[in-house]
């Protein structure tokens, strides 16, 4: 079977470097798979888990505030931040929503951290899901 | 003799004691250096990576236009300064905030004219008991940042650019460039306006797909971009911070090297002094005995 090479990168480090076979990630509208051979493509990502098949295998990633890139047979994931199943701390993970979904009830808050509350439950429930994955 | 050698043996032992700490100092801030360019390097593919997907969305697509990439007649200026949070470091902290003192100056006839952003403790209280126009400030940071930890008050200095509060943003830190050598250093953060000619001629053109939208993307790219500027620029001032301080350290105890031989010195010739003394005494006393 033929491969591509995905490199995921934060701003912090590189999170992951090797050849895969596929990748399954949520862009701007909507699901989308990547195979060897796909054309160049741009689009930002939501805040999800990205599947990653290799070697048979499949596995997923945590990934927020990322964008992906795909040109001449490499798959780049450019995200603020990255985390692969063995690398997350479920229980914090489920502490932090916790914190979100309390902060979500109270509807009293002003609309920008109703949105960053709602933005830290996506990424803990992502965590949460990548975190039991592994 | 002025001083008794008792004095002099006191400040010997003070002199040394220093020493040993900066003598630690020294050595603690060359395995923080080290650390500090590692953590800069490891960096540096996401900035890279990014630049390169703008420059070819940017000259893939022709018409694309985005207010980050135009200039725009200045009114106001934004300036975000990066200084460290401790001292001990020579003239880092100095000699940075000197320049912006210059700069702005320079430039600007009222303080309605600019804003200051301002990471690093010791850049805040400058600049806030002297009345600058500070609008944001991060302090505390750990020796290896992270990009969360910036993420606000980058995300702060771009929106407000883009809000138009202001129409240009400068970058001062110290540049890195080795470890005994800081520069402080002034860099047009935005308008990106090198963006289009630096690496529109080479690499392979890829026409890419753009999910919603070419110029979406470039929305969602530039103000991103923007930030990691902004992230890499305190990583190398992190460095920086630990090459000034590591030779500010080595200076301290080469210095305490010096004090200490010339306390020695002293030391010795009182107590010659005394010892001549003492026999001259003795000597006086037997004289007298005949």
């Amino acid at each position: 079977m033929s491969t591509m090479q995905l490199d995921i990168v934060t701003p912090e480090r590189k999170v992951y470097s090797e050849q895969v076979e596929m990748v399954i990630a949520r862009a701007a509208e909507g699901d989308i798979g990547i195979l060897p051979n796909h054309s160049p493509f741009v689009s930002p990502l939501k805040i999800t888990a990205v599947k990653v098949k290799k070697g048979g295998e499949e596995f997923l990633v945590a990934v927020s505030g990322g964008f992906i890139e795909v040109r001449g047979g490499t798959v780049t994931i450019l995200a603020e931040a990255a985390e692969l199943p063995d690398e997350i701390d479920v229980e914090r993970a489920k502490k932090a929503k916790k914190r979100a979904e309390e902060r979500l009830a109270d509807k009293q808050r002003e609309d920008i951290d109703f949105k960053r509350a709602e933005i830290a439950l996506q990424k803990a429930t992502v965590r949460i899901q990548v975190g039991k994955s592994g | 003799m002025a001083e008794s050698m008792r004095d002099i043996k006191r400040k010997i032992r003070s002199v040394q004691n220093m020493k040993q700490i900066t003598k630690a100092f020294e050595m603690v801030s060359a395995a923080k250096l080290r650390r500090a360019q590692e953590q800069a390097e490891s960096a540096r593919p996401y900035a890279d990576k990014i630049r390169e997907v703008i420059a070819s969305v940017a000259s893939g697509t022709q018409g694309v236009k985005h207010p980050m990439l135009v200039s725009r007649p200045v009114k106001k200026t934004g300036y975000l300064v990066i200084t460290s949070d401790r001292g001990l470091a020579g003239g880092f902290n100095a000699n940075l905030l000197r320049t912006l003192v210059k700069t702005v100056a320079e430039r600007h006839r009222s303080k309605e004219e600019y804003v200051i952003f301002v990471i690093g403790r010791k850049g805040r209280e400058f600049l806030k008991r002297r009345g600058y126009p500070v609008i944001g400030e991060v302090t505390g940071l750990a020796d290896s940042p992270e990009f969360s930890d910036i993420k606000q008050i980058a995300s702060k200095a771009v929106g407000m650019y883009a809000d138009e509060e202001y129409d240009e943003l400068y970058l001062l830190y110290n540049e890195f460039i080795n470890p005994v050598t800081q520069r402080p250093v002034e860099k047009r953060l935005l308008p990106l306006s090198d963006m289009k000619n630096t690496e529109a001629a080479s690499g392979p053109k890829a026409l890419y797909e753009y999910e919603p939208s070419a110029e979406e993307v470039l929305a969602e790219l530039l103000p991103r971009y923007a930030e990691t500027l902004i992230y890499s620029a305190l990583l190398e001032s992190k460095a920086s911070e630990h090459g000034a301080r590591m030779t500010a350290m080595g200076n301290a105890s080469d210095n305490a090297s010096d004090m200490i031989g010339t306390y020695t010195l002293q030391y010795n010739r009182a107590r010659q002094a005394a010892i001549t003394q003492e026999l001259a005494e003795i000597v006086g006393g037997a004289s007298a005995l005949e």
